[in-house]
């Protein structure tokens, strides 16, 4: 919302400074957005009179001028304007003004070789207009020295205020000077809107036309004007319109865009020789249209409400003017329309059709319904004073509903809600300026808020009022009680499992990212998503469209950014959201991490004592076991699968499960062929955990970790080699190592694999060591000969295998 | 008696010139050992009359006595010269540099590291942390807030859809954190106190607006707290998070469906230096929005707005990071460009923390 400084003061009469007036209004919440001067650029150039001008001694078109500018000497000014003449009062810049229409900052000059300290200037050159066959020539009178846009009244500061959807009041320069008066910066001029005696009656009828359905008029004032002599409006409705960014048309369609702006109330204007017949308002039928005042065709149906007549549709309701019956220069009889639309009929329709219209905007926040038929009036004085003409009666079809709603309020509930000390009186002074009504005595008194007020609902609504008024700097800074001495745990467990997850990977070398909650539709199906539920109806772009089931689509592109910049070997993770469905206990947290080229957890790249390899699989399997064990996954009961999902290489690749259905993490290479849907090139490991699936720990009865059990005894170690076909994983081996005999096997290490000469093609030798911690005495050779039979017995059992020989 | 001092010459000698400790022990053997120069003599004493042997005996013991002396002083500077010899040739090029640890190329998001600033304090002051679904109904993201269906209100959020099911709902991405406020009061008996992080969503995008962004609210519900409070918890916060001691704050009355009263808080900043500094200078900065819970909120979670009141507000999280670490472009936040990660991140052991300082 847009207005100038003297347009306001039109409404307010006050003696505070643009400053002041700025400062307040942001402070009862009209906040300033913009306060522009157009003045501003044009300050240094002044009015200045021509005492003498004679014929440039070299050049035939140029003339030396002796310029007063109201101060000092006269100036000496070389100038080619052919209106160039001694006691010509003009406008002068001097050297280090900026020109803005030749977009140049003066500076002394020598013109065939005469000297020249300043230029008097043009329109054109001033921005002001085309015009550039001569220098200004302003009247006689021009007082000399003065500020040139100042004399013009080009010093009305525009401001502008960035306005709440519940404020339709404010929605015209009136409801503004209201709220600027109520806070004390001035006093509000009486409003005007006396009726306008018709002559005749309103020949054209308004008929609504709705049948059944909900009606999206409620009321609908309408008066013609006859005789009128259109054409441009006066110099102060353009220069006003003009200001606020507005192009001035014609009288009659320039005081309905200047009572759309001075008061909060759109009107339209029909051109009364187009009309033909009754105006019929009802709802459009499938199939119809409308040439807009815009120059725009829209398409309508039975939800946008229209005016119609025996020529058609002639108006888009409380929106936008039809192209046909739109007033013209030539216009001689003028219908004047001022309604109460319904406000969600106007907003649907505008969304619908795409509409912006300053009607609109009005509209669907809600104008004064109270007001139609004032605003109506004082339209038709301004057309009578500006266009001539006779009014016919005023006629009004439906209903304007009375809105007045009563509020029970408490004085108390401005301290209960503020917490600030207000006095009775100053409320009422507060309400009363702001136009409510007040009735009764006492604790309680009933309130009603004025029509244009939709906003104002309870007694919420007035605490804000007194206290946005008197200000919100008077509520005092109160302490918030603490709720206990010592502040307690706060996270819950899910948020101290990500926050440990975090910080772990983070120590592992990996890079945080925060990629998108969305992703493209075929890479979400890769990865085992892409549901219909799981796809927005509106994505900002196809590659954003579909909710993600896995971080790794996030991770993987951005690991290809990075390769592209030239920096390959990049290690990221990410905790965040995953949907598996749309259903709020679909959503799961998950943390995930991948690593590229050769970023290994000893480090990237070649390195003097060693260079990285390739990240494999293990890489990943790490990472996801360090997480694991620092969220407090029991790690001694996990097991390794083989089926990890299938954007996993199948052959390098696991899942770590407490039992087979309740997987803790997934890790591996990822698919070539993965890989190659995104674009993406390897060698890239990746791993998956999601610790909203861990058990929740058994509450614990008291913190102690209990007593130390060591033993005083040398730990006895052997080792022993098997020869197992190649299929047999190192897990069944090493389980049934340590389940050889539970009671002295404490550990046991797998320290070498060998495949080649000496072992059979389809096999491969597995070296374990095993420790074993005596307890009550030291082992004799026998009992240590004991445990390794077992050792062998059990391992051969479970894998099939031999100790090699 | 002259042969003696001979062979004690000789010994003594050939101990000096021996080099290595093998070189040593030859003449050892040589002087001592069981055939040795001096055993074979040592052998003769048997043999010899009493007289012979009152002289000789001390003699030859005292010559082995001085051989042995020698070899162990000899055997000490050959061992010294030895290991001088191996450090010697041990000796490496300590300026080799070294990888660097995985503990100093790890980083955390700036996110991530502000809400566990955000955490820290507001923990302090006894708020717990309340989540939500990032897909929510329409009922909870704008009906429950007292958004009226088809309100200009509604359209300021450009909200992200999903598909309309059959029975006609329409689910969306969460367009604020604030259906966690609904959630938390339909869920929790009074008194509350939350702090609602999480990632929020608007169909927007340019150099400051990303359709995924990060924000974080409060609330507060009992049976007293007020506006005061309200000021008292946000001066608080900014000056903890700012980490300044004082820091001038406006509170402007505006608008959200929720609140009522509403304000918008601006803090006092300067921009003079091309970046923005809070806490000093004379400019003003909108930081965030709050209110007091509007009644038709708290009566949609079952409260009596008669009895329980309290206050909510809400900012960018990414916002206030930019506006504390100096990031210019919001974008970047989602881009995972891992030279602005290690820029900007955080090092692992960098916990937030007020007893340690927020920020190091």
């Amino acid at each position: 919302m847009k207005f100038t400084l003297s347009w306001l003061k039109e409404h307010l009469e006050t003696d505070a400074t643009l400053e002041q007036i700025a400062e307040k209004l942001t402070m009862i919440g009209l906040e300033v957005e913009d306060v522009s001067d157009p003045a501003a650029r044009l300050a240094p150039f002044k009015i200045a009179r021509v005492i003498e001008a004679v014929q440039h001694p070299n050049a035939d078109r140029l003339r030396v001028l002796k310029v007063d500018t109201g101060e000092g000497d006269p100036i000496q000014v070389v100038c080619g304007a052919p209106n160039a003449r001694t006691g010509l009062v003009g406008v002068l810049g001097k050297p280090g003004d900026y020109v803005p229409g030749l977009d140049v900052t003066l500076s002394v000059g020598k013109i065939r070789d005469v000297e020249s300290f300043g230029m008097m200037c043009s329109e054109r050159e001033l921005e002001l207009s085309d015009e550039h066959n001569g220098i200004i020539d302003l009247p006689e009178d021009a007082p000399v020295g003065m500020s040139y846009a100042q004399w013009l009244g080009l010093d009305d500061p525009v401001i502008e205020i960035g306005l709440t959807p519940n404020r339709p009041d404010c929605t015209g320069v009136y409801g503004i000077a209201r709220d600027l008066a109520a806070a004390g910066l001035g006093k509000l001029k009486e409003r005007k809107a006396e009726p306008v005696r018709g002559s005749f009656p309103c020949p054209t009828k308004v008929e609504f036309a709705f049948g059944d359905t909900h009606p999206l008029c409620k009321a609908f004032g309408l008066r013609l004007v006859k005789g009128v002599k259109n054409g441009p409006s006066p110099k102060w409705m353009q220069d006003r319109l003009r200001a606020i960014g507005l192009r001035p048309i014609n009288t009659l369609v320039d005081i309905t865009n200047y009572m759309t702006f001075d008061q909060g109330r759109p009107l339209h204007v029909f051109d009364a020789a187009k009309v033909a017949g009754n105006l019929i308002v009802r709802r459009a039928v499938e199939g119809e249209s409308i040439e807009g005042l815009n120059g725009k065709t829209y398409q309508l149906d039975p939800s946008i409400c229209v005016i119609s007549d025996n020529n058609g549709i002639e108006s888009l309701g409380g929106i936008l003017g039809g192209e046909h019956s739109g007033c013209t220069e030539t216009t001689t009889d003028v219908l004047i329309e001022s309604a109460l639309w319904d406000e969600n009929g106007i907003a649907a329709t505008g969304r619908k059709l795409g509409v912006n219209t300053d009607a609109r905007y009005r509209f669907e926040r809600g104008v004064d319904p109270d007001f139609m038929q004032p605003g109506l009036e004082m339209a038709t004085r301004l057309v009578l004073d500006l266009c001539g003409g006779e009014a016919s009666e005023l006629e009004v079809t439906g209903k304007v509903p009375d809105a007045t709603k009563i509020i029970d309020f408490p004085y108390a509930e401005v301290k209960r809600l503020s917490g600030i000390d207000v006095s009775v009186a100053e409320i009422n002074v507060t309400l009363k300026a702001l136009g409510f009504w007040l009735s009764g005595s006492g604790d309680v008194v009933k309130v009603a808020a004025p029509s244009w007020r939709p906003d104002i609902e309870g007694k919420a609504d007035l605490v804000e009022e007194v206290v946005r008024i008197i200000g919100l700097d008077r509520v005092v800074s109160t302490p918030l009680p603490r709720t206990s001495s010592i502040s307690g745990k706060v996270l819950t467990l899910g948020q101290i499992r990500r926050n440990r997850a975090r910080r772990s990977l983070a120590s592992r070398g990996l890079n945080e990212a925060i990629t998108w909650s969305f992703i493209a539709k075929a890479t979400a199906e890769a990865f085992g998503g892409g549901k219909p539920e799981l796809a927005l109806a509106n994505p900002i772009s196809a590659d954003l469209s579909d909710m993600r089931p896995s971080l790794l689509p996030g991770l993987l592109a951005a690991a290809q950014r990075n390769a592209d910049r030239g920096y390959p070997d990049v290690a990221l993770f990410e905790i965040g959201q995953i949907f598996a469905g749309d259903a709020p206990e679909d959503q799961s947290m998950a943390a995930a991490g991948i690593r590229r080229g050769t970023a290994k957890l000893q480090g990237a790249a070649r390195h003097w004592s060693g260079s990285s390899a390739s990240v494999d699989v293990f890489d990943a399997k790490a990472d996801a076991e360090a997480v694991l064990a620092a969220i407090g996954a029991p790690v001694d009961k996990l097991q390794v699968f083989r089926d990890a999902p299938d954007y996993f290489h199948p052959g390098r690749s696991g899942a770590l499960k407490l039992g087979p259905k309740n997987t803790l993490a997934v890790f591996g290479e990822i698919h070539p062929r993965t890989l190659a849907l995104l674009d993406i090139e390897g060698p890239v490991v990746a791993f998956e955990i999601f610790p909203d699936n861990l058990p929740q720990p058994k509450g614990k009865a008291t913190r102690s970790k209990g007593a130390l059990d060591t033993s005083g005894l040398m730990p006895v170690r052997r080792d022993f080699a098997f020869v197992v076909k190649k299929d047999v994983s190192a897990e069944t081996l090493l389980k049934a190592a340590r389940g050889a005999d539970k009671a002295l096997i404490t550990d046991v290490n797998l320290f070498d694999i060998y495949e080649g000469k000496g072992v059979a093609e389809d096999s491969k030798s597995i070296a374990i060591d095993v420790t074993l911690q005596p307890r009550q005495k030291t082992l004799t050779d026998e009992e240590i000969d004991a445990v390794a039979k077992k050792v062998i017995a059990t391992v051969e059992k479970a894998t099939g295998g031999t100790l090699r020989s | 008696m002259s042969d003696l001092t001979t062979l004690e010459t000789e010994i003594l000698a050939a101990i000096e010139s021996a080099e290595t400790e093998a070189a040593l022990e030859d003449v050892r053997v040589a002087a001592l050992g069981k055939k040795g120069s001096l055993s074979e003599l040592m052998k003769t004493l048997g043999g010899m009359s009493p007289e012979e042997r009152k002289t000789m005996g001390p003699a030859l013991n005292g010559l082995k006595a001085k051989v042995t002396d020698a070899l162990a002083a000899r055997k000490e500077v050959l061992t010294e010269a030895a290991l001088e010899a191996r450090l010697a040739s041990e000796s490496v090029d300590v300026t080799l540099p070294l990888r660097s640890s995985p503990l100093e190329t790890g980083r955390i998001h700036p996110v991530s590291q502000v809400i566990d600033e955000l955490t820290a304090i507001f923990a302090d002051m006894g708020f717990s942390i309340a989540e939500g679904p990032d897909i929510e109904t329409d009922e909870l993201n704008f009906t429950a807030l007292n958004f009226p269906e088809g309100h200009p209100a509604r359209e300021m959020h450009d909200t992200f859809f999903f598909n309309p099911k059959e029975n006609g709902e329409r689910l969306l991405l969460r367009t604020h954190t604030s259906p966690v406020q609904i959630r938390t009061m339909r869920n929790q008996e009074p008194p509350i106190r939350v702090i609602i992080p999480g990632r929020t969503y608007r169909c927007d995008s340019d150099q400051t607006h990303t359709p995924m962004f990060h924000q974080v609210e409060g609330l507060v519900i009992d049976k007293g707290a007020h506006f005061g409070n309200l000021k008292w918890v946000l001066e608080e916060f900014c000056k903890a998070f700012f980490e300044v001691d004082n820091i001038k704050m406006r509170f402007r009355p505006s608008f959200f469906p929720f609140t009522e009263p509403s304000m918008e808080v601006d803090v006092q900043c300067d921009r003079s230096g091309g970046e923005v500094k809070i806490g000093e200078g004379n400019d003003w900065l909108e930081i965030l929005g709050c209110g007091m819970v509007h009644p038709n909120v708290i009566r949609n979670c079952g409260l009596d707005p008669d009895v329980y009141q309290g206050f909510a507000w809400g900012m960018g999280i990414d916002r206030i990071a930019m506006l504390k670490y100096g990031m210019a472009d919001l974008r970047a936040f989602f881009d995972a460009d891992v030279r602005w990660i290690q820029h900007y991140g955080f090092r692992p052991l960098d916990l937030p923390t007020l007893f340690g300082g927020l920020s190091s």
